[in-house]
């Protein structure tokens, strides 16, 4: 069957299985940032957005997005100057092996957003864990990502609350 | 040391590569596999222990899409280890690629290789096996027992210490009569503690492919931390001249001793042998925790002798480890539980270490980051711990009393290597002492220790119905194996007056292309971006062992400070013929050769350029090697403290501070970032990360859903700091960190607890269920 989507901002169209994955038809037609860490919707690694809005691929029918903008890691450049929030992670050591990093860096995409959008500024750090906690990271322990998320609400406007 | 001014060297440099992985670019081993590869997948065995009497995969072979299946039919028996170690291997050689016996359930018992994997799923349904099902020892405490059913009877063994009794392995050593000083201590205790088989948990699954290049030699690019031994084993088990194989690492992500094997590649190899076609196999979630390596789970006991005032006069220590089905890693492993443990307590007249390595028919255990100290020091430092309540002294004060200072030895260097002898060394850096001062200032140790003692009897505890409590423990790991671990590297300069450094090191996500290429930079003289690195392809690099035994730093390191010296010395004698003066006479800085008494200096990129196309025409470069005369100690001092619910049993760890003595960090950021990243693992392991399985040898949560790993809102706060130390023999002061995060995490929980409540768990992870019910004991 055929799946309209606009990726990254292109119109496509790919020609899908009725039962396919979102994650296995973004892979399969080059979108090789999305990544498969688990495969059960635990880890976080295959996350995109749709219409800017954090999902899981790996979760989500492809048939089920039709029509939808779905954004991948991609979308923030692939030369040039870094994006910001990538350039926060990256001045702060936020990632090691970086196998974590495209499905935080969309999950990040979309709490920046949010903090943008919203009328309350104060952000307590404890909604910083929440929010990214559905994205595992096995190398750093999160404590330099903490900070670049830190510096990132403050970046986009929004004022951090120690715990 | 603060005296010691480094340009590029100890300073936070970005990761080489982070630009294309924040960029989310195809760089790991499933992004760039061809597409037309062929997709492989292993048809695995649903029972602990059985014989295969018969495989029927006429069925699936011709199915539309099957390119080859495979069965222990069609392959020469061959006898190998997995494990990626150095040559001969200490591991027994017990495994074949596809053999007739299934050892655990998820037991490779066939394979198949067609054109999508559905097909190939499809096909698998089809293959028909008939077995003899066999007796299964799922506990390793009775492997040993009379009369339990032998799970390598196979004839084609090699190294195996006692097959009929399942002993894979076994090792001790003794010094001093050590029953004798216990038995006159004024003090002895002897206690068992167990540690789980938790699971390395790398996010990116075990992925390799394999193709025929235009010289029809075969290409395997696999998420691997051994290339070159990759590259061996995979020669004896294809039965293919070393010289016909390129094994390629390319990006990883993570590793944690998980991929210290050659666990997958055989079989896309095979594949591509026999169909001449481009093959891949991906690993699910359930396989990497399944198929790959785990812990070795193990039972250590320690018993000690001391007296009075806490001084510890010999220690006993007995481990027994469950290699699971196969014996990767078995011996060496077990050691590292005494040989990176019990010379931290160098004071003693006596110490004996013992080990037995049994099978089971659970899932193979292997290499995983600490590999054995973890294991050897929950015991130990417990031990010690509740020495220090016996004699009525703060914990820390008989740990530290007890301990190794610098310039002091330990003879257990001589005694115990890894798989051998080891070697001596005298400790020429140790800021332990460094350690735990600052540890205790970071943790408020001993306001803390004397405030939650005992604090579940406290009227706060009835109040809140939380107490908290706090504990420490010291910890030391080694920097690669002496005499064993060699690296090289080799350099050449490019007519812009930069440098290619090719290395064999196998950066795991760890960041050692990045700390490689500073101590290039530093040593030449020139900016980090001078540096590009090339690093793990078995045709384009120089031999490393790969990425164990926290060798990187150290030796991969050293091997890249020899390399550059001597291309700086290539440099230096043209620089000399080219400015028409002596070679003493000049000194290096910021990519410029300068002369001490004129004013005379030739810049890199005029230096090359001229070598390259008119004077004295050549290519500088050069090759360098390093090995181990010894294997310097990182030392760190870890400090505790968590919180309970008595309500629920639920253990909240509040911070954690280690601090580390990792001599110079050659990039302090991502130093601090192995310490936090191995504090988490270990986190897991104390609270919840454990494979179960059911009474027929069936894993029970092999899922990220099933085992639960550290995630942002499991934990408060770690902290890590690194003391200023200064190793002679490492390249510019440093020693290895990536491994000795992982140690004493979890032995400062059990302490913790015992600070709080009197109640001392001699087996982790502490679940609430558990928690809960030695509380309810407690209160009565």
């Amino acid at each position: 069957m055929n799946l309209n989507l606009i990726v990254n901002g292109e119109k496509k169209q790919f020609d899908i299985e009725p039962n396919e994955m979102l994650i296995d038809v973004l892979r399969s037609e080059g979108y090789k940032s999305v990544k498969k860490g688990c495969n059960t919707a635990d880890c976080g690694t295959c996350t995109v957005l749709k219409d800017g809005k954090a999902i899981l691929s790996c979760k989500t029918f492809a048939a089920s997005v039709e029509g939808c903008e779905i954004t991948t890691v991609e979308a923030m450049g692939q030369n040039g100057p870094l994006h910001d929030i990538q350039q926060v992670f990256v001045d702060e050591s936020a990632f090691q092996c970086g196998f974590c990093a495209p499905g935080i860096l969309m999950n990040t995409m979309e709490f920046m957003n949010d903090i943008q959008q919203r009328e309350v500024k104060v952000v307590p750090v404890s909604e910083i864990k929440e929010r990214l906690n559905g994205n595992l990271c096995r190398c750093t322990g999160y404590e330099a990502q903490l900070s670049a998320l830190k510096k990132l609400v403050v970046k986009y406007g929004g004022e951090v609350e120690d715990e | 040391m603060s005296d010691r001014q480094f340009k590029v060297v100890n300073q936070v440099e970005k990761k080489v590569d982070i630009n294309s992985l924040v960029r989310g670019k195809s760089v790991y081993t499933e992004d760039m596999a061809p597409k037309d590869a062929l997709v492989v997948k292993l048809l695995k065995s649903h029972h602990a222990h059985a014989r295969i009497k018969n495989i029927d995969t006429s069925k699936a072979e011709v199915l539309e899409g099957i390119e080859c299946v495979l069965t222990h039919k069609d392959v020469n028996q061959i006898s190998y280890t997995r494990a990626g170690q150095g040559y001969p291997e200490p591991s027994p050689y017990d495994t074949h690629l596809l053999g007739e016996k299934v050892r655990f359930v998820g037991d490779t018992v066939a394979l198949v290789a067609g054109k999508d994997l559905k097909t190939v799923k499809k096909a698998l349904k089809l293959i028909e096996v008939e077995y003899e099902v066999l007796e299964p020892v799922l506990d390793f405490e009775h492997s040993m027992d009379e009369g339990a059913p032998v799970i390598h009877d196979q004839d084609d063994t090699v190294n195996i210490y006692d097959a009929s009794r399942n002993l894979a392995q076994h090792y001790d050593m003794s010094l001093g009569d050590v029953d004798e000083i216990i038995k006159n201590s004024d003090i002895q205790i002897e206690r068992a503690y167990y540690y789980p088989k938790a699971q390395q948990v790398p996010l990116e699954n075990h992925t390799a492919f394999s193709y025929f290049d235009d010289k029809e030699r075969l290409v395997v690019v696999s998420s691997t931390q051994v290339p070159f031994h990759a590259r061996r084993i995979l020669s004896h088990i294809l039965e293919m001249p070393i010289r016909n194989i390129r094994v390629i690492k390319p990006r990883i992500g993570g590793g944690f001793g998980a991929k210290q094997g050659v666990i997958i590649e055989g079989y896309c190899g095979l594949v591509t042998v026999k169909t001449g076609k481009p093959a891949m196999l991906v690993y699910d979630r359930q396989e990497t925790f399944i198929n790959t390596y785990t812990r070795h789970d193990m039972r250590v006991t320690v018993r000690i002798g001391a007296d009075k005032e806490g001084k510890v006069k010999a220690i006993d220590m007995h481990a027994l480890s469950n290699t699971g089905a196969y014996g990767d890693h078995a011996l060496t492993v077990a050691m590292v539980c005494g040989s990176k443990t019990l010379p931290l307590y160098n004071k003693v007249e006596g110490v004996r270490f013992v080990s037995d390595i049994v099978y089971t028919n659970l899932p193979n255990a292997g290499a995983y980051r600490g590999y054995g100290a973890p294991q050897g020091l929950l015991a130990l430092d417990a031990v010690l711990d509740e020495l220090a309540y016996k004699v009525g002294k703060d914990p820390l004060t008989v740990k530290e009393m007890n301990t190794m200072k610098e310039g002091e030895t330990s003879p257990i260097f001589k005694i115990m290597g890894e798989g051998r002898e080891g070697v001596e060394q005298i400790v020429t850096s140790c800021k332990l002492d460094k350690c735990i001062e600052r540890g205790k200032e970071l943790s408020e140790w001993e306001g803390k220790f004397l405030k939650y003692k005992d604090s579940i009897h406290s009227e706060e505890a009835k109040k809140t119905g939380k107490i908290r409590g706090i504990g420490c423990a010291l910890a030391m790991q080694g920097s690669g194996i002496a005499k064993v671990d060699m690296a090289s590297a080799t350099m050449k300069m490019n007519d812009d007056g930069s440098f290619n450094l090719m290395v064999g090191a196998t950066d795991l996500g760890t960041g050692s292309d990045t700390i490689l290429s500073q101590i290039a930079a530093e040593e030449l003289g020139v900016s980090l971006d001078y540096i590009h690195i090339y690093s793990s392809d078995t045709d384009r690099t120089p031999f490393d062992v790969g990425a164990y035994a926290s060798s990187t730093t150290y030796v991969s390191g050293n091997a890249v400070l020899n390399t550059a010296k001597k291309v700086k010395k290539q440099i230096l004698e043209n620089a000399a013929k080219l400015l028409e003066c002596d070679e003493t006479e000049l000194y290096i800085e910021n990519g410029t050769v300068k002369n001490n008494e004129e004013d005379k200096s030739v810049t890199y990129e005029d230096l090359c350029t001229k070598l390259f196309y008119t004077f004295d025409q050549m290519q500088i470069g050069v090759t360098g090697s390093f090995v181990g005369d010894e294997s310097p100690i990182p030392f760190m001092a870890t400090f505790q403290e968590i919180e309970i619910d008595l309500e629920t049993g639920q253990i909240t760890p509040i911070e954690i501070v280690s601090v580390v003595d990792c001599g110079t960090a050659i990039n302090p950021a991502l130093a601090k970032g192995q310490v936090e990243g191995a504090t988490l693992q270990a986190l897991g392991a104390s609270l919840y990360e454990e494979l179960t399985f059911s009474k027929k040898g069936t894993p029970t949560n092999a899922s990220l859903f099933g085992y639960k790993i550290p995630d942002r809102t499991s934990h408060g706060k770690v902290t890590v700091e690194l003391v200023d130390s200064y190793e002679p023999s490492g390249p510019f002061g440093a020693k290895s960190v990536s491994e000795i995060g992982i140690d004493s995490p979890t032995v400062t929980l059990l302490n913790a607890i015992y600070n709080a409540t009197g109640i001392r768990f001699n087996k982790v992870p502490v679940s609430p269920e558990k928690m809960l019910k030695a509380i309810k004991k407690v209160q009565g």
